[in-house]
């Protein structure tokens, strides 16, 4: 069973269908013990680091997320969940969860630092992804795939090995982060169409140890 | 580098895809989850729904098929046509659409938009704008003004600065609908796209006066849009999104590949 957590953040409707389109069991959960007996953890959302940062420690999810890294099963972050697993944002300069070391930056700091004009913001729409290393969870995918991204701060490591991918928009920005049993993508695989169900296919088999 | 997006337009009207003829004639062209399947697997990059029920009892018929799409296919889709309050946004979003557009609900109670935008994020927001020529003037400056009622009634807005008024209101994105194009299959309003496209800074979908593969080339190159919008030239079989596809990609324009 595959949980994934609930915390006011967004339409995590979404992640459930795709799961469920492919035979995955999973369930939308915000109760501790479901997600501390979960076989793997997805960390979605959309919306503001701030009151996602309010509502998961109101929950008393922020723990219960540490405890799912810390007991080795693989953790899958999405969008706004991949930024607040990192120490900081840059929206609003919100304080975030620190499971890794770094930040999310904004586009717009970005662009402004590297004399960058003319794009817009949010990076919405589709683009590729360019795998650093071969990752389980990306098995199968073909270097023209694209996926689907709607965001307007990128999460920035502050360990270059822990970047498992990268996308080009104005800047070459990481797309995909994690270490040991966690991958977070700043792209939805839930809405990237076969090669977004393919990664949470491989995700629903993987097993990091 | 972020791809161009090509996004086919379903009107519904009862739970069935219309043709919809400027709101009259209306001629069934299908399901529309099976069509939202088809466009999905031939290579549709998002899917526009625009509910045009007209009795706001039969609206629930429309959550109905927004809830069987969310469960058939995996793209971002979104959901115009009658919004009106949170709650109308909030039935769609919950159903299972990424994004919600509002048109003329706007243009009379513009705080939807960042009423919108503070309870589901910008992401989800889009707004639409019917748009028609009509000079300048003093009181319309970029001589383009906002329409509504499907182009009967005058709002007296002016579409650049009402685009401007959006984005910082909360809109995440616009779909910028020429009336004047809409329905020739001449092209679409290349001057209008660039004008509003360029002033914003979010990203804006052309719509209205596709007919051949040619007209979205130059939309979305000299007209400088993010995504285009079509209608009539696919639902009847004169192109297929793959053809659109591979038109563009040979032209240079930086598309997903499809399949």
């Amino acid at each position: 069973m595959i949980a994934i957590i609930d915390y006011d953040a967004g339409n995590l409707a979404s992640v459930s269908r795709a799961f469920s389109h492919i035979g995955v069991p999973n369930i939308i959960t915000n109760d501790i013990n479901v997600i501390e007996s979960a076989e793997k953890v997805v960390f979605p959302g959309v919306g503001a680091a701030g009151s996602a940062m309010i509502s998961l420690k109101r929950l008393g999810l922020d723990k219960a997320l540490s405890a799912a890294l810390n007991s080795g099963k693989p953790v899958m972050g999405i969008c706004l969940g991949t930024q607040i697993i990192l120490r900081s944002s840059q929206e609003n300069q919100t304080p975030c969860l620190g499971l890794m070391a770094g930040c999310a930056r904004a586009f717009s700091e970005s662009f402004k630092f590297q004399g960058i004009t003319g794009l817009k913001i949010p990076h919405m729409g589709w683009n590729r992804i360019s795998l650093r290393a071969d990752h389980p969870v990306f098995a199968g995918m073909r270097p023209e795939d694209e996926f689907y991204f709607v965001h307007s701060f990128y999460p920035s490591p502050d360990h270059a090995d822990q970047v498992i991918a990268t996308t080009e928009y104005g800047i070459e920005f990481p797309s995909v982060i994690g270490v040991k049993n966690l991958v977070a993508t700043q792209f939805h695989p839930e809405k990237s169409g076969k090669p977004g169900l393919r990664i949470l296919k491989n995700f629903s088999g993987w097993n990091p140890c | 580098m972020l791809s161009k997006r090509i996004i086919p337009c379903l009107d519904v009207r009862e739970g069935r895809t219309t043709k919809g003829v400027k709101f009259k004639n209306n001629v069934d062209i299908g399901d529309p989850v099976e069509m939202a399947l088809m466009y999905y697997e031939n290579g549709a990059d998002e899917i526009v729904f625009y509910d045009i029920t007209a009795s706001f009892e039969k609206r629930d018929i429309m959550i109905e098929v927004v809830r069987k799409v969310a469960e058939t296919i995996f793209i971002p889709f979104s959901v115009g046509g009658g919004i009106r309050t949170l709650d109308d946004m909030r039935d769609v979003l919950l159903a299972g659409a990424e994004k919600v557009s509002v048109n003329s609900a706007a243009v009379k109670h513009p705080e939807i938009i960042s009423q919108g935008a503070d309870a589901f994020g910008s992401q989800c927001m889009v707004l639409g704008m019917d748009v028609k020529h009509v000079g300048k003037s003093t009181a319309i400056p970029s001589g383009y003004e906002i329409v509504i009622n499907g182009g009967r009634t005058y709002t007296g807005l002016d579409a650049l600065a009402w685009a401007l008024k959006g984005q910082e209101l909360g809109a995440g994105e616009i779909c910028l609908n020429s009336i004047d194009a809409d329905g020739t299959k001449d092209g679409y309003e290349l001057t209008l796209t660039e004008l509003i496209s360029t002033a914003v800074n979010i990203p804006v979908i052309a719509s209205g006066g596709a007919g051949h593969p040619k007209h979205l080339h130059d939309v979305l190159t000299t007209g400088r849009a993010d995504a285009a919008l079509i209608a009539s030239m696919v639902h009847y079989g004169a192109y297929t999104i793959p053809e659109i596809k591979s038109y563009l990609g040979e032209r240079g324009v930086k598309i997903r590949p499809v399949g």
